[in-house]
């Protein structure tokens, strides 16, 4: 019991982070059309300029001026190159952050190495958040921050690291501040608009490819963002990129194209699906076997059939996408069918 | 010196389609004499590896190709075509090999290419649901998912170690046992022949056409009766089984297979080198195979840094010459047709000169940097075109920043003239077809 519900949190957390990165995915995508290819690039831009400014600020400066440095980045990136490639097509555009990729992930390795990098949260959010005590005698309860050692000798200790409380509580804050920033802001109405009629916007009198460079940037800062939380909770290393990458593009299809709520609901969706089947220690041959057939290592098909769900966790948010696109191709929310 | 620009999602083309020199026969048996001939002017073995290594690049970058180039669907995971075939193909080499099967060794990449047909039958009907940036991303979806299960099944794909075996089977056939690697060579010419002229046959098809005006505008074909969907599936079943014949190909060649072949690292070669050769002409893949050998081969060798240059080059190429380096040659074809060829040389060199300033300014600079991060114990000093540089000397900086600027203020300064020139050029050329036109 208390297992189920750190496993739910840790994935509910890594969902929540997932959604920090889709978000920036989904805005830029619905507003330009632009699926961009960089960025996770940029969140682990993100956490490698975090590292370096927590080496010289400390870590909370670092956590507000390294996102403002990666969106100026993305913005700048938008200004000369992105925008010369719009002309050509939605392919180039996609071409062109492809192989941003590949120059980031480069430059990165060149500046800070290949060996991943000690990237320690300070000492506010280091240890547990709360430790989950099931104790034979006293049945379930919960100890804020670590419990004692005497109290986990006598009974099961399950903690939760500070580290994910942090993780959901920024992400939990971006999510409300984005929603305001978009339904209740002068700015917000003029995205939204720019959204769909980008051409009306314009004959307003608002400029509508500063205003793009304003949403690619503020996307690539919401990813620099995930980055800094990212690397403190999980590995700084130049590899960190390409583990994300194509799972936030899972989600922003599973999720709907362009759609926020579906990018959200789909985030914590994946989040739970990577998470909660690696305790699962069960595979298809021991369902069958508990149905009553025998099913052994002589049975064709074993190789896959004694696959435990553990095992299978890493493919289980391509095999969603794959589903999704069979059963419902416009995605949980989507409302465009193309 | 843009090209001019489509209105739909596809690549930008260039319209100038030249007469081939001699007609059709002069080219073709060029190119089947060209693949005859390579291995008698580059002798050593080295070069027998790389021209081998090129033919199956060939066959799989035009594969790519008909996905790209013709149908406007950018695939990044189509090395799982390619990858799942020289699979199979291996599997079944060992089966012959074992004597439970009897088939040809010169038919295993056929094996390939029906895997691959197979395959893409199967994972296409899902993807080629969608077009457009949507299909991009299932693409890449599928991709990581049979990298995934290539490391969970190791009894199919070998785990960490791969699958080997052995392509000498048997007595010899006329002579020919496929031992030596001059051998496999021809094997590989012949089927990059065949599939080559299959491919552009392929173009020539009512499907070919319908599938490149899927590309330029799907609306309209469907407002004119197709599916398109119909359309962009069969291109990339027919596309699946020609990069397993690569695959099978690649499983003869090198007679080991890993899980790597199917990984998002060889897809993506695939399209940053059909990109760079030019995916809106048919040979510009083949340009884009030779340069993924040469870079994948040599210039990893060469220099640590390949990746940096190659991702630089290739978001350079998106934004000033998106039609790749076929477009490039083409452009210049259509200037010398005219005549004009004459009037840009010398800015061309003048460009040339410059541009190859800055570059070895700045590959000076990132060479030194890769120096100091990975080789730091060898000391400061390292060999750069055949001069040696202090990486930690102030001097070898300044004189690297001073060669940047220098090549790139002159670049910048007769791009200008140059730019302006190539403008009315392109006027007079059009000039000219007109008055062609009206007589």
């Amino acid at each position: 019991m208390d297992q189920i519900l750190i496993n739910t949190l840790n994935g509910v957390s890594s969902g929540l982070l997932l959604f920090m990165l889709s978000s920036g995915l989904t805005l830029i995508f619905s507003m330009m059309g632009v699926l961009n290819f960089a960025h996770a690039s940029f969140y682990m831009i993100g956490a490698y300029v975090a590292y370096t400014l927590t080496g010289i600020f400390g870590f909370w400066p670092a956590l507000v001026l390294a996102p403002l440095a990666v969106g100026g980045l993305g913005a700048l990136f938008e200004r000369t190159a992105l925008r010369r490639a719009h002309k050509f097509g939605h392919v180039p555009e996609l071409l062109i952050t492809f192989g941003l990729s590949y120059v980031v992930l480069e430059v990165v390795q060149l500046i800070w190495g290949r060996t991943p990098l000690q990237f320690e949260p300070p000492a506010l959010l280091q240890g547990p958040a709360f430790t989950i005590v099931q104790s034979p005698t006293a049945g379930l309860s919960m100890v804020l921050g670590a419990a004692g050692d005497v109290l986990c000798q006598a009974a099961q200790c399950s903690r939760f690291p500070m580290t994910r409380a942090f993780m959901m509580g920024v992400a939990l804050l971006m999510l409300v501040a984005l929603w305001l920033l978009l339904t209740r802001t002068r700015i917000g109405l003029v995205i939204q608009a720019s959204l769909t009629h980008p051409e009306a916007v314009e004959s307003l009198g608002h400029n509508v490819p500063q205003v793009f460079m304003l949403v690619f940037g503020s996307g690539c800062a919401l990813a620099g963002l995930a980055g800094v939380i990212g690397g403190i909770t999980f590995i700084t290393e130049p590899a960190m990129a390409s583990v994300v990458g194509s799972i936030i593009f899972v989600v922003v299809v599973v999720g709907g194209m362009g759609s926020l709520a579906g990018a959200f609901a789909a985030s914590i969706l994946i989040g739970l699906l990577q998470t909660l089947p690696l305790t699962v220690d069960a595979s298809l041959a021991d369902a069958i076997n508990r149905l009553g057939a025998g099913v052994g290592p002589a049975t064709p098909g074993w190789p896959i059939l004694r696959i435990t769900l553990a095992q299978a966790a890493p493919i289980l948010p391509y095999l969603l996408l794959v589903l999704m696109l069979i059963f419902r191709p416009k995605g949980l929310l989507g409302r465009r069918e193309g | 010196m843009t090209p001019p620009t489509s209105p739909s999602e596809a690549l930008p083309t260039l319209s100038f389609r030249p007469k081939p020199l001699g007609g059709p026969w002069v080219v073709w048996g060029g190119f089947a004499l060209l693949l005859a001939a390579a291995p008698l002017l580059w002798t050593s073995s080295f070069a027998q590896t790389m021209l081998s290594q090129i033919g199956i690049a060939i066959i799989a970058c035009l594969a790519y190709n008909m996905l790209l180039g013709q149908g406007g669907m950018l695939s990044f995971g189509h090395a799982v075509y390619s990858g799942l075939g020289s699979f199979l193909a291996m599997h079944t080499l060992n089966l012959v090999s074992t004597g439970k099967l009897a088939l040809p060794v010169g038919l295993i990449p056929l094996v390939g290419g029906l895997s691959g047909l197979f395959f893409a039958a199967v994972l296409g009907w899902v993807t080629t649901k969608k077009s457009g940036t949507t299909f991009a991303m299932i693409t890449l979806g599928i991709g990581e998912l049979v990298w995934s299960m290539s490391l969970m099944i190791p009894e199919f794909f070998g785990g960490e170690g791969g699958i080997s075996g052995n392509r000498v089977v048997g007595k010899p056939v006329l002579g020919i046992s496929f031992g030596p690697q001059i051998q496999v060579y021809y094997l590989i010419a012949v089927y990059c022949f065949v599939c080559t002229a299959l491919m552009y046959a392929m173009t020539r098809t009512p499907l070919g056409r319908m599938l490149n005006a899927v590309r330029d505008n799907p609306e309209r074909v469907e407002f004119i009766g197709y599916d398109t969907q119909k359309i962009r599936y069969l291109t990339f079943v027919i596309s699946g089984f020609f990069a397993g014949i690569a695959g099978g190909l690649g499983a003869l060649n090198f007679e080991i297979v890993t899980a790597e072949v199917v990984g998002a690292a060889r897809s993506g070669a695939y399209l940053l080198f059909v990109f760079l050769g030019g995916a809106t002409f048919f040979f510009g893949p083949i340009i884009g195979a030779v340069l993924m050998v040469i870079g994948l081969v040599l210039l990893s060798e060469l220099t640590k840094a390949w990746l940096l240059y190659l991702g630089l080059v290739f978001l350079l190429m998106v934004m000033y010459a998106p039609g790749g380096i076929a477009s490039l040659v083409m452009m210049n074809l259509r200037l010398s047709a005219f005549g004009k060829l004459r009037r840009v040389l010398p800015a061309y060199l003048v460009l040339g000169v410059a541009g190859l300033l800055a570059l070895t300014g700045a590959a000076a600079m990132i060479e030194m940097l890769y120096h100091l991060q990975l080789n730091a114990a060898l000391g400061p000093k390292m060999a750069f075109l055949g001069v040696t540089l202090d990486a930690q000397a102030a001097a070898s900086w300044v004189g690297a920043v001073a060669l940047l600027a220098l090549g790139a203020a002159l670049f910048e300064w007769r791009r200008r003239s140059f730019s302006r020139e190539w403008g009315t050029i392109a006027e007079e050329i059009e000039h000219e077809i007109k008055r062609r036109e009206a007589l």
